[in-house]
């Protein structure tokens, strides 16, 4: 089964002077912003999704300063929103609108978006040797549905009563009681999933249907596995978060009675409802949301285990058992969505068999990391930025999983649920995990997108300062969590057993106002590199695969010829040749 | 004052914590032992002039290890943790004393058997985010919610359970200590959740009963 140019093989090529990004025969507008070329398209959802991972990154400092500071006045945040902040003091309504906002955010116009946006679209035809994707003009449409669905839940925040204030898991029946910002936030949801499926489609057909001759499957490049893993995992999860939704938008408006059982007073008043079940959105919800947590995880694991191999001179290690243990993941990552509810008040008989689920899902996550220290056993590493962000996404990603387990052991987790505990654990995940491997990611493919090399140094410089700051930031909170801690609390220096943690709070809030201002060193790198850089080359890192055989930045079609491939994507250091690569296209 | 693990006033809280430092250790160990390694690899590994990485894809029998090891502990931690989990929220224990807790924004309301002692009869006493147990007696809690979903969490407790509308949950407490503690709300349920805070009072069984006359003069 392999891949069907779409250039007939008869054809002859066209000619090298086609080595250029932009296609003369195409209007600006078809070029830059209604593009059907996998390229732009990626770099549109990277612009896109950084400029959102900032702005979520802006509500995470206004948390920070309540939970450092709890009610202490802002003066300039009076005008901002004076609503939220009457005398410069923030209201506690606000308080939940942040952190719902953040969270939603960050995760479905920031990681989601970063990871499979920006890496799916832009890596997938490169990396198996395509000319584009199989639906380019359903690529677009699936980036041009992000900026309205960020403009649908964003526009919360202009409405009267403010943007959604649910939590990003919007339960039930708290979800249907509030304003018109959180049925924003229920339709932009919407909106997202319909992008989010149609990128799906297009990654799976793509990666099956246009691998270059060659191309087998076990030749494929690791991060493709973890994309085009994650693509399936999107498909059978995003329908049921999408449905959930519609159902839960109906409950909200039109006070149908899915979520909603008989009997409940709200504000005073009975409501009409009858015969809804509260709990059934919380088995919805995390039935699509915990295999999101690997739609997160999975394209960032892909990248590490991409990058590793190049910086270490190496062959990644266990190919085969990575590529399973991402299928593992995957299967097991839907069975075991109901240990976000082990304090629900379901059956506590379910609680064990998702217990059960959850502990055997750490098994195929031990073997990636073994794996990667494997991969870096015995090699000649090259401390490159992209590289240390690799490193510290292994590092953070074991944190992140262990404290897990803690979370996994039912009765502990009844104590740790809820409190600050889990917010340092998804932490570790989300920004540990996920976020170094986008940082990872971006400057290792930041040559090949634009054509340009970024700074060493300011990255060295904004990686160490990112790593200890984050350190600072987020590993308090399980001391905070094993203290009793709840989160989502806008005021906590009422209880007696938290009266002592206000100056733990202040120093990390002090850490993550540096640890934003540290992104500023990110941007300045950023577009100082997209003009200044220097000059890249076709293959600056000396790596493989097949996007590094080409122009950077590649030109319309990507390759001036389709390339055959040869040799699985981690051939270093072959023994008795001169250079220690071996790209995939070069038969020896 | 550390910032740690409240104490524990519970029968079943020690097991819970015993639980928690056992998984603390194991993954504690995991911790140390994988981050030592990485940074070992990444000195001895360094790229230096003159050497280069060796040519390796891999290894069976390392892979089968390294699957198992990690499998036998967690299927231990398992076993050990339903061991606990069926302790606290299997069959609860004959109870001394029943009581019924509906939640709503933004209070705890407490319902406890009056006279008669048989819950949900006319002579019911009722007080408002003031919980009274019972020293060392069995008490069967009946949670239930008005509203949104709440939910109970006394820390010292180690116990949580959501208040879910249109169910009732049943959770049981044992106290082993005297004194005043705090229920915390921790599911978020709307502008006041933050200050959704009732309070426990843990006293001895004659002390409870002179309460509850109290409150139910009142």
């Amino acid at each position: 089964m392999h891949a069907t140019p779409l250039r007939t093989p008869g054809e002859p090529d066209p000619p090298p002077s086609l080595h250029h990004p932009i296609t003369p025969s195409q209007s600006f507008v078809r070029t830059y912003i209604f593009a059907t070329d996998h390229k732009t398209i990626g770099i549109q959802f990277l612009f896109t999704s950084l400029f959102m991972l900032l702005f979520g990154g802006l509500l995470a400092m206004l948390i920070r300063w309540q939970l450092g500071w709890p009610g202490r006045p802002l003066a300039f945040m009076e005008t901002i929103a004076p609503n939220g902040f009457p005398g410069g003091i923030m209201v506690p309504e606000y308080y939940n609108m942040l952190f719902t906002m953040h969270g939603s955010i960050m995760i479905f116009f920031a990681v989601i978006p970063l990871l499979v946006g920006v890496f799916g679209n832009y890596l997938i035809p490169l990396k198996i040797g395509a000319p584009d994707m199989a639906f380019p003009r359903l690529n677009m449409i699936s980036y041009w549905l992000l900026p309205p669905a960020i403009a649908i839940v964003c526009s919360g925040f202009f409405l009267q009563g403010g943007a959604a204030a649910s939590g990003w898991t919007a339960y039930a029946p708290l979800s249907t009681t509030l304003g018109p910002g959180q049925v924003c936030w229920i339709v932009g949801i919407i909106v997202l999933g319909a992008s989010s499926i149609m990128g799906a489609i297009n990654y799976v057909t793509t990666v099956i249907n246009l691998r270059a001759p060659g191309m087998h499957f076990f030749r494929l490049p690791l991060s493709i596995w973890a994309l085009f893993i994650t693509a399936i995992i999107t498909l059978m999860a995003t329908p049921v978060l999408a449905s959930a939704l519609i159902l839960l938008l109906l409950d909200t408006t039109v006070h149908t009675s899915f979520f909603l059982p008989a009997g409940l007073v709200i504000d005073g008043v009975l409501q009409p409802n009858s015969g809804g079940q509260v709990l059934l959105w919380q088995h919805l919800f995390w039935f699509y949301s915990h295999p999101a947590v690997y739609i997160m995880i999975l394209p960032a694991m892909g990248i590490t285990s991409e990058i590793l191999p190049v910086f270490s001179r190496k062959p990644l290690f266990g190919y085969h058992s990575m590529v399973y243990a991402i299928m593992a993941i995957a299967g097991l990552g839907f069975m075991v969505w109901a240990h976000h509810m082990f304090a629900s008040g379901m059956n506590p008989t379910l609680g064990t068999s998702f217990m059960v689920s959850t502990m055997v899902i750490a098994v195929p996550s031990a073997i990636k990391t073994f794996n990667w220290l494997g991969t870096l056993w015995r090699g000649s590493i090259r401390f490159t930025t992209p590289m240390c962000h690799a490193l510290a996404f292994v590092a953070m990603f074991v944190i992140g999983g262990l404290t897990g387990i803690f979370a996994a052991a039912t009765p502990v987790d009844l104590y740790i649920h809820d409190t600050y505990f889990i917010v340092g654990h998804l932490h570790y995940v989300l920004f540990g995990g996920s976020l170094f491997g986008i940082f990872a990611g971006i400057t290792f493919w930041f040559p090949k997108m634009f054509g340009r090399l970024m700074s060493e140094r300011l990255g060295k410089l904004h990686f160490v300062l990112t790593f200890i700051l984050f350190n600072v930031v987020m590993f308090p909170m399980f001391i905070l969590g094993i203290a009793g801690m709840p989160r989502r609390i806008y005021d906590y220096t009422q209880y007696a057993h938290l009266a002592h943690v206000g100056g733990i709070n202040r120093m990390m809030s002090v850490a993550a106002f540096c640890l934003g201002a540290t992104q500023l060193l990110f941007m300045s790198n950023f577009f100082w590199s997209l003009f200044r850089g220097k000059k890249a080359g076709d293959n600056p890192w000396q790596a493989n695969t097949l996007e590094w055989s080409t122009s950077s930045p590649p030109p319309h079609g990507n390759f001036p010829h389709t390339p055959t491939v040869y040799h699985g994507p981690y051939e270093y250091s072959v023994p008795n040749r001169k250079d220690d690569w071996l790209p995939q296209h070069v038969k020896v | 004052m550390r910032v740690w693990l409240p104490e524990a006033i519970t029968t079943t809280a020690p097991a819970i914590d015993r639980l928690f430092y056992v998984v603390l250790w194991i993954t504690g160990v995991v911790f140390v032992l994988v981050q030592a390694t990485l940074l070992g690899f990444l000195v001895r590994y360094r790229q230096r002039a003159g050497r280069r990485a060796s040519y390796i894809h891999g290894n069976t029998l390392v892979e089968i290890v390294w699957t198992i090891i990690p499998a036998l502990i967690l299927i231990v931690l398992t076993f050990h943790s339903q061991q606990v989990w069926s302790q606290i929220r299997g069959t609860p224990p004959p109870a001394d004393l029943q009581l019924e807790i509906t939640a709503e924004q933004f209070a705890w309301n407490i319902r406890y058997p009056g006279p008669d002692g048989v819950l949900n009869t006319p002579d019911d006493i009722t007080t408002i985010n003031q919980l009274h147990l019972p020293l060392q007696q069995t008490v069967l809690i009946h949670l239930k919610s008005k509203d949104v979903i709440h939910s109970f969490f006394v820390p010292q407790f180690r116990m949580k359970l959501d208040a879910v509308p249109g169910l009732t949950g049943r959770l049981w407490v044992s106290t082993t200590k005297a004194g005043n503690f705090e229920i915390a709300c921790a599911e978020l349920c709307g502008l006041g959740h933050y200050r959704m805070r009732g309070f426990v009072t843990v006293e001895s069984p004659e002390a409870f009963q002179q309460w509850l006359r109290t409150s139910a003069s009142q």
